[in-house]
């Protein structure tokens, strides 16, 4: 077991997991809450790779997926926003629907054999660093360093443009945002799209770079409901979602990994010899975002940090007290 | 925003108007509205399957004929329909409350999982009587998914967790436990599965009836559908008529008046968790009793949790209709089994879902044509 190998794959395994947070940050952020994750993701992935068996092109293949999955995510916006329906049922809907919908649609690509993926490639002198150059620049996937530019971007557009000021206001406040001339649906519909795009390309991510192919639902196993899990232990920030993603990467890998070796810290390995305690490893993932979101949930108390005032509430203008 | 869009369209003579309603629409209309909601999914669906290659006239009639076209059938499809009775009683009692349980299908599989281990520890020898039996697996099965329902209540009372994201968690950790058990401990001979249990530990099916009443020959309905009912007849009387079902309902529309009213909204939490766990806990026993017969990991995580939702909603979470409505989507499930492609049902139900969810709009909302100049 190298731990500079596990590392390495955990960044581009947890990647899947930073696209999706960061696209369920700026759902929620606007106020709307899109538990539809797991589902867009699932689309994502399976028409990323049927484009890509079509096209033979991958870079096709993530357009349309960030494409099908943000359409996905309007059915969503549509029912919450002008509808005013209940957020969170909707958002069970959409993850039905899209597993549903990819199901159907991807019947016979896990039968479909390899297809060319998303570029690997190494950074010159960045990947020359001890340890850490390995570990985030040393043969990645251009997914992942795009997910490297995208943090701190979206970091910087949230808290220090207007267009992340507008965001905010029609998350917190949005009848006062309304006020001042903001579109609040406009916003909503907007950002729940962007949403369902890093979604779709989340997605990508998996069938097209990081477990290439198409698995039906075992395609994404959940990672989108543990995408959701870290956006409330990230407090909806960027930042803290990229940490919280790559640590899920790695334990992710080092979960596979650690069922190799006939020893352990010079002791049998117990993994390697009762391959069954390897169903109490496949928990810990889970189990984890369960604490995480403890600790999260702890935090916000102590610290009376909160989600966006908003989330969860349909706008209705002119309704008193909003 | 409907003043707005519409706006452009005061041209026209006439143009559609959204108003709220201030009255209770007719009592049928509910109804009317969810029929017609299922009516559009099934339109939608089969517009998908056409599009997928398939051809949606056949697999609908293939649904009606392979669930409703015999007694034989639709013994099967009865058979279908009890874990979903069960899950979906579950789910409405957590979301009467405003809890959304997502984790009914870990609470089932943990139900599953309890009533197995009561058979194969062994913890009651199997010449037992089966009255004895059956109902130590039932208590068993439903301590086991009440104590999966605890976990989530616990930390969503006590650190305000999340508890969507808590009790899907919870899921997957229990369909692992499961596979654990299966693969490492009960396994028979290497194989994907618990050997078979003592017959003392099925629920009594029709078909051994056959003997004194031909009809029932070879039908698998089993006691599971009376343990169902009366689940649902039981928290009918819950909800409607005990003063635990006010508090539950009163949290449900205003928590905060149920607070000041003096009701313990974290207690209730709990309780309520470990009721819903307990229900669907219940539905696994049921599974594992009178169908599956083994613990097995597959036909038993085959997502009743997630129809439960669907089923608890489309009710209304109402107990006695959930039994109505889990039947047909027992057909859905059942026939679904053969079409082609493999994920049409689980498609239907996600459509059927949106568009139930879309069409509570128009009990909200009053929508009216009306001339321009009266407008004006």
């Amino acid at each position: 077991m190298d731990f500079v190998i596990i590392l390495q794959a955990g960044v581009a395994s947890g990647t899947v997991l930073l696209f999706a947070a960061l696209g369920e940050i700026l759902a929620e952020r606007s106020g709307v809450l899109n538990l539809g994750v797991e589902g867009m993701m699932l689309i994502g992935a399976m028409s990323a790779f049927s484009t890509t068996i079509a096209t033979g092109n991958p870079w096709i293949g993530v357009l349309v997926a960030m494409f099908v999955a943000g359409l996905l995510s309007q059915i969503h916006a549509f029912i919450v926003i002008t509808l005013q329906a209940d957020q969170v049922v909707s958002g069970l809907a959409l993850t039905l629907l899209g597993a549903g919908i990819s199901l159907v649609l991807g019947e016979g690509l896990s039968k479909a054999g390899t297809v060319s993926l998303m570029p690997n490639f190494s950074i010159p002198l960045l990947s020359q660093i001890p340890i850490l150059g390995p570990i985030f620049f040393r043969n990645q996937s251009v997914l992942v360093y795009i997910g490297y530019l995208l943090t701190p971007l979206l970091w910087y557009y949230i808290n220090h443009t207007r267009g992340g000021l507008h965001l905010r206001a029609v998350g917190e406040y949005p009848s006062a945002a309304d006020a001042l001339g903001i579109s609040v649906f406009r916003m909503r519909y907007l950002y729940v799209f962007i949403g369902g795009m890093l979604a779709g390309l989340a997605g990508a991510t998996i069938s097209l770079a990081v477990a290439p192919g198409w698995f039906s639902e075992l395609t994404t196993g959940g990672q989108g409901w543990i995408a959701v899990g870290l956006v409330i232990f990230a407090q909806w920030d960027p930042i803290r979602a990229a940490v919280g993603s790559y640590a899920f990467g790695a334990l992710r890998r080092l979960i596979l990994d650690i069922q190799g070796p006939l020893t352990l810290f010079g002791a049998d390995n117990p993994f390697y010899y009762n391959p069954y305690l390897g169903f109490f490893l496949q928990m810990l993932p889970y189990a984890f975002t369960v604490i995480v979101l403890v600790i999260g949930s702890r935090e916000a108390i102590r610290k009376r940090l909160g989600a966006p005032a908003a989330l969860g509430n349909p706008y209705i203008r002119g309704e008193r007290g909003k | 925003m409907a003043e707005t869009t519409l706006a452009k369209q005061r041209t026209r003579p006439w143009r559609i108007k959204i108003e709220p309603r201030l009255d209770e629409p007719p009592a049928w209309f509910p109804a009317a509205v969810s029929l017609g909601a299922v009516l559009v999914a099934l339109i939608l669906g089969g517009i998908l399957i056409s599009f997928a290659g398939g051809d949606p006239f056949a697999s609908y009639a293939h649904i009606a004929r392979a669930s409703f076209g015999g007694i034989g059938v639709l013994s099967d499809t009865i058979v279908k329909a009890t874990p979903i009775i069960l899950t979906a009683l579950a789910c409405s009692i957590a979301f009467r409350m405003k809890l959304w349980n997502i984790g009914a299908e870990g609470q089932f599989i943990m139900g599953a999982w309890g009533a197995s281990a009561i058979v194969l520890t062994p913890v009651l020898a199997a010449e037992t009587s089966r009255w004895l039996f059956i109902p130590v697996m039932a208590v068993a099965g439903m301590i086991m998914g009440a104590a999966w329902g605890f976990i989530p209540g616990y930390l969503k009372a006590k650190f305000n967790v999340n508890e969507i994201i808590s009790s899907l968690m919870l899921n997957y950790i229990a369909i692992s436990w499961a596979n654990f058990w299966v693969f490492g401990v009960w396994t028979e001979g290497g194989f994907q599965m618990s050997p078979m249990f003592p017959d003392t530990a099925w629920l009594p099916r029709l078909s051994e009836y056959a003997s004194s009443i031909p009809l029932f020959r070879g039908l698998t309905t089993h006691a599971g559908l009376l343990l169902g009912i009366a689940a649902a007849i039981v928290l009918w009387f819950i909800v409607f008529r005990s003063r635990w079902g006010y508090e539950i309902r009163l949290i449900g529309d205003n928590a905060r008046a149920a607070s000041y009213a003096g009701i313990s909204i974290t207690r209730n939490i709990v309780y309520v968790m470990m009721l819903s766990g307990a229900l669907a806990g219940l539905g696994g026993m049921s599974e594992v009793a009178g169908v599956v017969h083994r613990l097995q990991t597959a036909p038993l995580a085959a997502g009743y949790g997630f129809t439960g939702i669907i089923v608890a909603w489309l009710a209304k979470l109402n107990p006695l209709a959930i039994i109505l409505v889990s039947i047909l989507f027992g057909a859905l499930i059942l026939a679904g089994r053969e079409i082609q492609p493999s994920g049409v049902p689980k498609m239907i139900q996600g459509i059927i879902l949106v568009c139930l969810i879309a069409s509570d709009f128009l009990l909200r909302y009053r929508i009216r044509l009306v001339r321009a100049e009266e407008e004006a």
